[in-house]
C-alpha cells in the first residue's frame, strides 16, 4: 500500500525541492478539485503531495503599474471574482475561472491547477489563451516564462519539466477599448463540463477591430490558438461576414472526439456558434471600457 | 405559486402546514442516517465487483486475501443460499431465485459491476486492498445491454432456462390486456396514429448510497440501514443467509432517499454474512460509482403505441407494446407500463401488451411508479398527434375522453369516484394555460406540451401502536420508513382525533421487533396506509378514554362523548360532570384500569388509484439544441391533503425527475459494456438552476374508502412529465422526435433534418 | 505508517486529530471527530452534500484533504444553530416544508447561508446559480429557493 506524505512549505525553493526529488509520483495540491477526485478514482496515487498554498506568490493577485496583472497559479476562483479592478478589465478570464463546477468549486479550484491537469476542456485555460496570458514556472533549473497555450501537451498532460511549478500567470497591460469574454456549451446550466468552450479578446478601434485572439477548448487534446479566426475578425467591423467567416475557421481547426459528453459533428457546429456570441460578448464590452 | 388548499373550518390540523417531528434533527444534522452510525469493535465491508459486462465464473481463490493482515472475513456465492431456477419463491414481489443470484454472481457474472466476493477488514483500505487480491477466473462471454438487441434472435442469451414460444430467449416473461377489439375500433377510425419510442436507463437518483451496519452476536442479528422497509430487509436477509427471522432485528435508519431504489437490499445479506463469520459488527456502504453501476436504475425502453379516434374526438382504440429492460435477471415493471397507459381515457377497444428483457446490466429496481412513465410517455405522445389531427385542443381532447366513475379500464377494475376530470379542467382553467407564449422571441423559440397519467396505488399491510404518556402526551409508532415527511401526517391526524396539540404527538418509526408486520415504504402508500391503521388505533384509544371517564364518573360509557380533547357527558341526561382532559384521564390512568393505548395491524384496502395532468412551457435555443423548461403546473388529485407542504413536495420531486428523465439524464455505456458515466458529473440530473419554480395545485376528490379521504399521492407525478415536456419541445420545434433524452445533439439533429425537408 | 498531526479550530471549538495524508476533510469529520452533519453523497465534489467553510469559504469538504485544516477555522452544519435556537434559514426550511429526506440538507443550507452572508438581497437566479452545486432529489429545489429568499426578506427586516 502507498504510503501518502503529505507537505506544506512555506516557500517557492522549498516547494520545487522536494518536488522534483521526490522518488515516486508526487502532485501539486492547490485546490484539489481535480486531485482529490483522481485519487479516489485510483486513476494516480501520489507518493507525495505538496501543498502550494503557504507559498505567497502563489496566492495573490497584483496590479502592476502597467495596468498588468500577475495572478497567483493557486488563486481560486472565488479570489477572483471578488477581486474589483480585475473582474472589471478581464471579465472573460474571471467568468471563466467561475463557472469550472459549482460555487463550492469555485472556492478551492485555480487556474493553475486546472491548466497543469491538462484536460481540454478545462474552462479558464481558452480565456488565458485570448488574453496572452503567460505563466511563470519555476523549477529545479530557475525560472522562465512561456505562453499559456505552450503548457498543455495533451489529454492530462503537459510540457512543463520534471520538478517545474506553475508559479503565476500574467495578464498584459490591457490597451484602451479592449473586452472579452468566455462561453461554454453545457447539457445543463451548471455544473458540467464544457462541450465546447470558447474565449474570446479583442480591441476596437471606433468599432474597427484593431487585436484579437480566439481560444477553443474541449475540440481538440489540447485548448486552441485560433489564429485563422482571429485573422478574420482584425480589420473588420465585426459584421456578420466577418463573425461567419472566423466561425468556420474554428470549425475547420476543431479536432474533436466522440464521447459521453458530445459528438465530433455537434462540437464542430457549436464551436462556431460560441464564437460569434463571444465575440458578440467581448466587442459589447470593448465598446463600453 | 403553490395554489391553497380549501379550508375546512372543522379541521385544527388535518391540512395545515405543521413542522415535522423529525425536522430539527434534519435541519442540524444530527439526524441519524445509515452511514452515521457505529459500533464498538466496528470492521469494514468491501465488495469485489466484476469488470465483466457477462462471463462465466470458472473458479475464485480467496487465499491471497484472507491472509493479508487485517482482513477477518471473506465471502463468495457460496454462502448465499442457493434457490434453485426450477422453483420460484417470492417475496413480495420479488423472486428470490433472482434475488439471490442478484446480490452475489453465482455460476455467472451478469453486469459490469456485479458482485463476486466481499472482504471484511479493520480498515476500509485494507478491505479494499484484500479485495485486489482475490483472484477470480472468468470465461469472458458476449455481451448486449440494449432492449431491441437483446430481443434480437441471434443475441448472446442471458440464461439458458429462459424460453419464450420454446425458444431460449431473452424474453422472460409477457403481460397482456385486452379489452373489446382493437381491429374493429381502427376501423371505425378517421386518424391513426402509430409511432415508436425509445428511451434510456434512468437511475432513481437517490443522494444517500446504499448503507448498512450489521452485528451478529452468537447467532442473533442486528441490522441498520438505509431502506424503504425494514421488515422486507429482514425477510430478504433471513432468506438469504438462512438465519430465522426473530433472530434478526431490523432498525430502519433515517433514509436519505429511495425513490423504490430502496425497496431491495444488495450489501445487508453480505455485511450479516461477514459479521457471523468475523464475529465483529461490520458496516459496508456503496461508493456514488458503485450505486450507478450496481444498484438497480429503471428500464430501458423500446415501445409502439397506435391510437385511433372519430372526427368527433372519440378514442376508438388504443394499442400498446411496451419491451422493457429488466437488466441482469427477470422482473422490469411491465405491469406498470401496460396498465397505467391507457388508463386516464374511456376507450372501448384497448390492448397492451408488455415484454420483460433480460440483458447484461445491472437488475433493474423499481423508480417511482414503475412502468407507468414508459407507457406514458409513448400514449400521451400519440394522443397529442391525434388531437393535432383532428384540430382539437390537447386538453379538450382529454376531456372527451375522460375516464370516471364507471369506466372499466383495460387492467382490470371498473373505477370508482376519481377525480381524473378535475385535472384536466383545472388545467383548461389555469392561467398558466390561458397566457399566451410567443412562438419566437430574442433568437429563442418557445413551446407548450401537456400531457396526464395514471398510477395504482396499493394499499398493503400496516401496523400502528397510539400510547397515551402519563403526562397527557402521546406517542405513535408506526412501521413505515418516513421518507417524504410521513411522520407529520399521522402526527396531524392523531392529533386531530383526539382533540391536542399537534405538538403532544410524537411519532416514532419502530424496528422488526417493536412494531407489527408493516409493507414497504412505497407505491404512494404510507400516509394512505398508515393514517388508517392510526386512525383505527387513535379511535380505540377514544373509547378506551370514554370508558376511563364513564368509570371515574360512574355512569355508562354509552353515555361520555369525546369533543376537543376532553370527555364530556353527552347530553344533560348523562349527569352533570366537569369535563376531563385527556392529560387529567392519562394521570389517572393506572388507578381506573391500566395503561392506555391501542394497536391495530391491517391489510389496508381500498387504495385507488392516482391521476395527474401536467402543463410544461419550454424555451429552446435553436443554435444549441438545448431545450429548459420555463413554466410548470401540475393538477393531482390527492383525495385529502392531510399535509399541503409534503403533498406539494411529493408533486414538485416527482416533476422534477421527469423532467431530468426528459431532457438530461441516461445510462451510457461504452464499447466494452461497461457504464461511461457512473457519477453525478456525467449522469445529468437537474440543477437548482435547471428549473423554475414547479407550481403544485392540489386537487381533492376524496376517497370514500378512506376515513381521511386520502388517495396515494408520491408516483402519479412522475408519469406525465416525459410526455408533456416531449410535446412541449414539439410545439417549439415544429418537429417531432421520439426518443429520450432530449438532449442538445439531438434536437439539433431533429432541427436540421426539418429544414432540410 | 506515521500519522499527521492536525490541530484546527471546529464551530469555534479547538479539536486536534491524527490523520493519514490522503484523507479528507469529510473523512475525518465524520470519523474521528464524530461529526456526521456533513455526509457523503459522492465524494467527488459533484453533488454537495458534504458541504462546510475553510476560514469562510464554502468549499467541498470531499476535496480538502485533511492536513490542510491545520490552522484553519471550519464551519459545519453542527455550528449553524445557536445553543438555543435554529438559525433562521433552519427554521424557515422546517416551515416550508422545504426537505424531504433531509441527506442534502446541511449542505444545501450551509451554502444559503455563505450566500445570506455576502448577499442579503438576492433574486431567485442568484439563489438558484449559487445552490447549483447543491443536489436535491426529492424536492425539485421549489420550496428550497423559496425559503432561501424567504429567509433574506425576514433577515432584512429584522436589520431595520
Amino acid at each position: 500500500m502507498t504510503e501518502v506524505q503529505y507537505v506544506a512549505p512555506g516557500t517557492l525553493d522549498e516547494a520545487v525541492r522536494v518536488f522534483a526529488s521526490a522518488s515516486g509520483a508526487a502532485r501539486i495540491l492547490a485546490g484539489g478539485t481535480d486531485l482529490l477526485v483522481q485519487m479516489r478514482s485510483g486513476a494516480i496515487s501520489p507518493g507525495l503531495i505538496v501543498d502550494i498554498k503557504k507559498i505567497a506568490e502563489m496566492t495573490a493577485i497584483e496590479e502592476g503599474a502597467d495596468g498588468s496583472f500577475r495572478i497567483g497559479a493557486a488563486v481560486s476562483g472565488a479570489a477572483l471574482r471578488e477581486h474589483a479592478k480585475l473582474k472589471a478589465v478581464w471579465p472573460g478570464v474571471v467568468e471563466a475561472a467561475n463557472l469550472i463546477g459549482s460555487t463550492q468549486i469555485q472556492g478551492r479550484a485555480s487556474a493553475g491547477g486546472n491548466l497543469c491537469n491538462a484536460s481540454p476542456a478545462g474552462d479558464s485555460v481558452p480565456a488565458m489563451v485570448a488574453a496572452a496570458a503567460t505563466v511563470t514556472v519555476q523549477g529545479p533549473n530557475g525560472r522562465r516564462q512561456l505562453a499559456v497555450e505552450k503548457v498543455p501537451a495533451g489529454p492530462g498532460r503537459t510540457t512543463l519539466a520534471k520538478g517545474e511549478i506553475v508559479v503565476s500567470f500574467t495578464l498584459p497591460p490591457r490597451p484602451k477599448g479592449s473586452g472579452d469574454a468566455y462561453l461554454r456549451m453545457i447539457p445543463r446550466t451548471e455544473m458540467d463540463i464544457a462541450v465546447v468552450g470558447c474565449g474570446v479578446s479583442l480591441t476596437l478601434d471606433k468599432g474597427t477591430c484593431t487585436a484579437a485572439r480566439v481560444g477553443l477548448g474541449a475540440v481538440a487534446p489540447t485548448v486552441l490558438l485560433v489564429e485563422d479566426a482571429a485573422k478574420a475578425l482584425i480589420g473588420s467591423k465585426l459584421d456578420a461576414a466577418a463573425l461567419d467567416k472566423a466561425a468556420n475557421a474554428c470549425r475547420a481547426a476543431c479536432k474533436p472526439i466522440d464521447d459521453k459528453r458530445g459528438t465530433i459533428a455537434y462540437r464542430t457546429q457549436i464551436a462556431g456558434v460560441l464564437l460569434k456570441r463571444a465575440a458578440t460578448i467581448a466587442a459589447e464590452r470593448a465598446g463600453r471600457s | 405559486m403553490n395554489a391553497p388548499v380549501s379550508e375546512r373550518s372543522d379541521n385544527k390540523w388535518i391540512g395545515q402546514r405543521t413542522v415535522r417531528p423529525d425536522g430539527a434533527e434534519k435541519v442540524t444534522g444530527r439526524a441519524a442516517y445509515a452511514a452515521d452510525t457505529t459500533m464498538p469493535g466496528m470492521i469494514w465491508g468491501k465488495v469485489l465487483r466484476s469488470p465483466h459486462p457477462h462471463a462465466r465464473i470458472r473458479s475464485i481463490d480467496t487465499s491471497k486475501a484472507e491472509k493479508l493482515p487485517g482482513v477477518k472475513a471473506v465471502m463468495t456465492a457460496k454462502d448465499i443460499v442457493d434457490f434453485p431456477i426450477d422453483k420460484s419463491v417470492m417475496l413480495g414481489i420479488q423472486d428470490m431465485r433472482w434475488m439471490c443470484r442478484n446480490v452475489m454472481a453465482r455460476e455467472k457474472a451478469l453486469f459490469a459491476g456485479h458482485p463476486v466476493a466481499a472482504v471484511a477488514a479493520m480498515s476500509e483500505k485494507i478491505a479494499a486492498e484484500a479485495c485486489k487480491l482475490i483472484e477470480v477466473d472468468y470465461e469472458v462471454l458476449p455481451w448486449v445491454i440494449d432492449v431491441e438487441e437483446a430481443m434480437k434472435p441471434d443475441a448472446p442469451i442471458l440464461h439458458d432456462f429462459i424460453k419464450f414460444e420454446g425458444k431460449p430467449s431473452n424474453i422472460a416473461g409477457k403481460l397482456e390486456h385486452k379489452l373489446g377489439d382493437v381491429e374493429k375500433g381502427f376501423a371505425e377510425a378517421d386518424v391513426v396514429i402509430e409511432r415508436s419510442f425509445r428511451t434510456k436507463p434512468v437511475h432513481q437518483g437517490y443522494i444517500e448510497p446504499h448503507a448498512c451496519l450489521v452485528s451478529v452476536s452468537d447467532g442473533k442479528a442486528t441490522v441498520w440501514s438505509s431502506s424503504q422497509g425494514q421488515f422486507m430487509v429482514r425477510a430478504m436477509s433471513a432468506y438469504l443467509t438462512g438465519l430465522p427471522q426473530n433472530d434478526i432485528r431490523a432498525i430502519p435508519a433515517e433514509i436519505g432517499g429511495g425513490f423504490g431504489g430502496k425497496t431491495i437490499i444488495y450489501l445487508e445479506p453480505l455485511a450479516l454474512i461477514l459479521s457471523r463469520k468475523s464475529g465483529r459488527p461490520v458496516k459496508m456502504t456503496m461508493t456514488r460509482e458503485e450505486v450507478f453501476r450496481a444498484s438497480g436504475p429503471t428500464s430501458g425502453s423500446y415501445s409502439k403505441v397506435k391510437i385511433g379516434a372519430k372526427k368527433d374526438g372519440t378514442i376508438v382504440a388504443a394499442q400498446g407494446t411496451f419491451c422493457l429492460q429488466a437488466g441482469a435477471l427477470p422482473g422490469s415493471p411491465i405491469r406498470g407500463a401496460a396498465g397505467c397507459a391507457f388508463s386516464p381515457y374511456d376507450i372501448q377497444n384497448v390492448h397492451a401488451v408488455g415484454y420483460d428483457v433480460v440483458s447484461n446490466r445491472s437488475k433493474v429496481a423499481a423508480y417511482r411508479a414503475p412502468g407507468a412513465p414508459l407507457g406514458a410517455y409513448a400514449a400521451e405522445c400519440v394522443l397529442d398527434e391525434v388531437a393535432e389531427a383532428l384540430k382539437m385542443d390537447p386538453l379538450q381532447f382529454r376531456l372527451k375522453n375522460a375516464a370516471k366513475q364507471g369506466t372499466k379500464v383495460a387492467y382490470g377494475p371498473v373505477f370508482p369516484r376519481i377525480g381524473y376530470i378535475e385535472t384536466v379542467e383545472g388545467a383548461i382553467n389555469h392561467a398558466h394555460y390561458k397566457t399566451p407564449l410567443p412562438k419566437a422571441k430574442n433568437g429563442m423559440l418557445y413551446g407548450r406540451g401537456v400531457a396526464s397519467g395514471y398510477w395504482f396505488n396499493a394499499g398493503g399491510e400496516s401496523s400502528a401502536q397510539v400510547n397515551v404518556n402519563e403526562d397527557g402526551t402521546v406517542v405513535v409508532i408506526t412501521g413505515h420508513p418516513d421518507i417524504g415527511g410521513s411522520r407529520a401526517s399521522t402526527a396531524n391526524i392523531v392529533a386531530e382525533l383526539l382533540g391536542i396539540d399537534y405538538r403532544k404527538v410524537a411519532v416514532l418509526i419502530g424496528d422488526t421487533s417493536v412494531i407489527g408486520f408493516s409493507n414497504l415504504t412505497g407505491g404512494s402508500r404510507v400516509t394512505y396506509a398508515s393514517a388508517m391503521v392510526a386512525t383505527q388505533s387513535t379511535e380505540q384509544v377514544i373509547k378506551t378514554l370514554k370508558e376511563r371517564a364513564a368509570k371515574i364518573w360512574k355512569i355508562d360509557p354509552d353515555a361520555v362523548s369525546w369533543e376537543n380533547g376532553e370527555a364530556r357527558p353527552a347530553g344533560d341526561n348523562a349527569g352533570k360532570f366537569e369535563p376531563l382532559t385527556l392529560a387529567q384521564l392519562a394521570a389517572q390512568a393506572n388507578a381506573t384500569g391500566g395503561p392506555i393505548g391501542a394497536g391495530k395491524q391491517l391489510n389496508t384496502t381500498g387504495a385507488e388509484g392516482g391521476f395527474a395532468t401536467h402543463l410544461c412551457d419550454v424555451e429552446v435555443d435553436p443554435e444549441l439544441g438545448i431545450a429548459r423548461v420555463i413554466r410548470y403546473t401540475a393538477f393531482q388529485d390527492v383525495g385529502r391533503a392531510i399535509h399541503p407542504g409534503y403533498v406539494e413536495g411529493q408533486i414538485q420531486g416527482g416533476a422534477a425527475q421527469g423532467i431530468g428523465w426528459a431532457l438530461s439524464e441516461e445510462y451510457i455505456y461504452d464499447k466494452n459494456g461497461k457504464l461511461d458515466n457512473p457519477g453525478f458529473l456525467d449522469y445529468r440530473m437537474p440543477v437548482t438552476s435547471d428549473l423554475p419554480m414547479l407550481d403544485s395545485v392540489i386537487i381533492e376528490v376524496p376517497n370514500p374508502k378512506h376515513p381521511q379521504g386520502v388517495r396515494g399521492v408520491g408516483e402519479v407525478p412522475i408519469v406525465p412529465p416525459l410526455a408533456a415536456v416531449s410535446n412541449a419541445v414539439y410545439n417549439a420545434l415544429g418537429t417531432r422526435f421520439y426518443s429520450l433524452p432530449m438532449s442538445p445533439p439531438k434536437v439539433l439533429e431533429a432541427l436540421e433534418a426539418k429544414s432540410k425537408a | 505508517m506515521a500519522k499527521v498531526h492536525v490541530s484546527t479550530t471546529i464551530n469555534g471549538e479547538p479539536h486536534e486529530f491524527l490523520c493519514d495524508a490522503e484523507q479528507s476533510l469529510l473523512d475525518v469529520l465524520r470519523g474521528p471527530l464524530g461529526l456526521t452533519g456533513s455526509k457523503e453523497g459522492c465524494a467527488s465534489g459533484d453533488c454537495g452534500a458534504c458541504s462546510v467553510t475553510v476560514d469562510g469559504r464554502l468549499v467541498c469538504s470531499c476535496l480538502v484533504l485533511a492536513p490542510e485544516a491545520e490552522g484553519k477555522s471550519i464551519g459545519t452544519i453542527e455550528g449553524m444553530a445557536t445553543t438555543d435556537r435554529l438559525h433562521p434559514l433552519q427554521q424557515k426550511f422546517l416551515e416550508m416544508a422545504a426537505l424531504q429526506c433531509g441527506i442534502c440538507t446541511p449542505g444545501v443550507l450551509m451554502a444559503a447561508k455563505s450566500l445570506l452572508d455576502r448577499n442579503p438581497d438576492p433574486t431567485e437566479h442568484e439563489v438558484r446559480f449559487w445552490l447549483a452545486g447543491n443536489l436535491c432529489r426529492c424536492t425539485g429545489y421549489d420550496k428550497i429557493v423559496r425559503a432561501v429568499m424567504e429567509t433574506a426578506k425576514d433577515m432584512r427586516e429584522a436589520v431595520r
